[in-house]
């Protein structure tokens, strides 16, 4: 019977005795574990990095404090960097990380000590910088040229030499002005631009007696509006003509908003609309309305969005920097017409940073001339 | 005086403000928490003198018997209302102000106005297709296949209306709107510039020197 046994076995017939399933081999540890202070930030916060191990179910991350070691986070195996922002500032701290298997947890050897800091200077923003300081050295160079006296060439803007037109046709109509400074808070570089202009249309408004209507959806853009038109009534020498009620806040609801100003357009019926500052979506409700009762429209917007529809709807309209050149153009103050120059060398030099970038890129798909991809870099902005 | 303080004032901020956006530094953003702060509790005072306006606006309107003066009425008595509520009963979720006033007035009011919108569109699309200047006509054509290669009817007419819509959005008018935004983004950090230099100091407004 034994001898059977035998025979049977080595012939195969027989399984040999089932010693349980194939123990798979432990995952790796992740290699090159690295911790570092995450630079350009603002403290309480470590970078973690390490090569990818795929074999892995899971990663562990494991921080040791000065008081005690804690797993902070799970994360898959494809992952490679962890941000951990739950430190204190110049604390050391060590970190390890565990590739989970089947029951196996390999851990990898532990970091150096790191800590975090705040850092004072944000060096992924140096491009910035130093765009900044060309631009600002332009345009105070172009400042200075005005200021000595130097004529400078702007170009015609139709929509600005409409303007006086515009006044004057109210004034023969015997009909209110409707200066809309758009949606937009005081904070706002259009607004800012828009109140600019409205000083330039008051005087123009004061010097042809013409009525002038000023509603406004911000409080304070609707008191910075107010002493303007004030001001521009007194400096055109005619302080009596100002009406308290010409400039006036409405609401700071937008459709509200909308609703009053259309309200008023067709009460009044103005010969002159001015849409310039910031819109949103009531720019077409606006600038339709205003089209409908047979008024001479200006708009301006620095919002791309709405463009199309002043475009649509309006008569004269202030594309983007237009707007921000207004009141220079209507002022013709040699110092804000400098300004304008040096934004236009700004021009210049972003087209040929374009041009120079498209044949960077272009030249660093080419393997060989990989490194302009790191010139290319230096541009990007953070 | 009047005008220096304020020039100073708006010189040191601007030049602080220009150097906080450098520095990442804890006490560099909790000074730009704190001054979002000044300017949300400035807006707060102002908000009164625009309200002060409001009344005053409508009050003299109903005086003088202005055309319209009686939309006066409901402004004024909507002022009082809201006030009256919001006062008495609070303004969280579940008091009058929320569920009457901003609900049921406030909210279906305000998607009346922005459904007139479409309205609107319809008849300024009226007006900017009429090809009555070679810009106007290549707005119609270029607006005629975006709008036709966006529905399904215009693949179903030609199988390429799509891509050609497509290229019309993401390369000429893509370019376009980047060139504008060139010209708007120098043009905001130049009157940015002459606001904090006290180049451009109309937003000062009157008073003496």
């Amino acid at each position: 019977m034994i001898s059977l046994l035998i025979l049977l076995l080595a012939a195969g017939q027989i399984a040999p005795p089932d010693t349980g399933p194939a123990v798979p081999a432990p995952p790796a540890p992740p290699a090159a574990v690295r911790a570092f202070d995450t630079p350009n930030d603002a403290g309480k916060s470590i970078t973690l990095r390490w090569s990818a191990d795929t074999l892995a179910r899971s990663l562990l991350i494991e921080r040791t404090g000065p008081d005690s070691t804690t797993i902070i986070a799970t994360t898959e195996p494809g992952e490679t960097g962890y941000l951990d922002e739950q430190v204190m500032d110049r604390v050391r701290y060590t970190y390890r990380i565990a590739a989970v298997g089947d029951g196996d947890t390999v851990w990898s050897a532990s970091t150096a000590e790191v800590s975090s800091t705040p850092q004072l200077f944000n060096t992924n923003r140096i491009n910035i910088l130093i765009a900044m300081v060309i631009f600002f050295v332009m345009v105070i160079y172009f400042i200075e040229t005005a200021k000595r006296g130097r004529s400078l060439f702007v170009r015609r803007i139709a929509g600005l030499d409409a303007v006086e037109e515009a006044v004057g046709r109210a004034t023969e109509m015997g009909r209110p002005i409707v200066y809309v400074p758009g949606l937009g808070s005081v904070a706002d570089i259009a607004t800012i631009a828009s109140l600019n202009i409205l000083g330039e249309v008051a005087k123009k408004t004061a010097q042809y007696d013409s009525a002038l209507l000023v509603p406004n959806r911000d409080p304070i853009v609707y008191t910075v509006a107010r002493e303007m038109v004030k001001e521009s009534y007194t400096k055109a020498g005619r302080p009596d003509a100002f009406r308290n009620d010409s400039v006036f806040f409405v609401t700071d609801q937008q459709f509200a908003y909308a609703a009053a100003v259309d309200g008023l357009m067709v009460r009044e019926k103005p010969a002159t609309n001015f849409f310039l500052g910031m819109f949103w979506a009531e720019s077409l409700i606006l600038a339709e309305t205003g089209a409908q009762t047979g008024a001479i429209q200006i708009a301006g917007t620095d919002s791309v969005f709405q463009l199309p529809f002043f475009i649509t709807a309006c008569d004269y309209t202030l594309i983007g920097e237009e707007l921000y050149a207004a009141s220079a153009y209507l002022s013709r103050e040699p110092l804000l017409l400098g300004s304008l120059k040096g934004q236009d060398y700004g021009k210049m030099i972003i087209l040929a940073i374009v041009v120079i970038g498209s044949a960077l890129l272009l030249l660093s798909r080419t393997p060989s001339l990989a490194f302009f991809g790191r010139i290319l870099d230096f541009f990007n902005v953070s | 005086m009047k005008r220096n303080i304020p020039l100073a004032i708006c010189l040191l901020f601007g030049i602080v403000m220009m150097v906080q956006f450098f520095v990442p530094h804890p006490a560099s953003v909790a000074f730009y928490d704190l001054t979002t702060k000044w300017v949300r509790i400035v807006g707060a005072f102002a908000l009164v003198l625009g309200t002060g306006s409001l009344v005053l606006y409508h009050v003299d309107k109903l005086q003088r018997r202005r055309p319209g003066w009686y939309y006066s009425i409901v402004t004024l008595a909507a002022a009082a209302i809201t006030t009256v509520i919001g006062l008495g009963w609070g303004v969280k979720p579940g008091r009058p102000l929320q569920d009457v006033i901003f609900t049921s007035f406030l909210v279906p009011l305000n998607a009346s106005m922005f459904a007139i919108l479409a309205f609107y569109m319809a008849s300024a699309a009226y007006r900017a297709f009429r090809a009555r200047t070679r810009e106007a006509a290549l707005l119609l054509v270029a607006a005629f296949i975006v709008m036709l290669g966006m529905v399904p009817i215009g693949a179903a007419i030609w199988g390429k209306l799509p891509d050609i819509a497509e290229w019309v959005l993401s390369v000429p008018n893509m370019a376009a709107k980047r060139a504008i935004l060139f010209g708007v983004a120098l043009g905001g950090i130049a009157t940015a510039l002459k606001v904090i230099l006290g180049i451009e100091r109309g937003w000062l407004g009157g008073g003496k020197q």
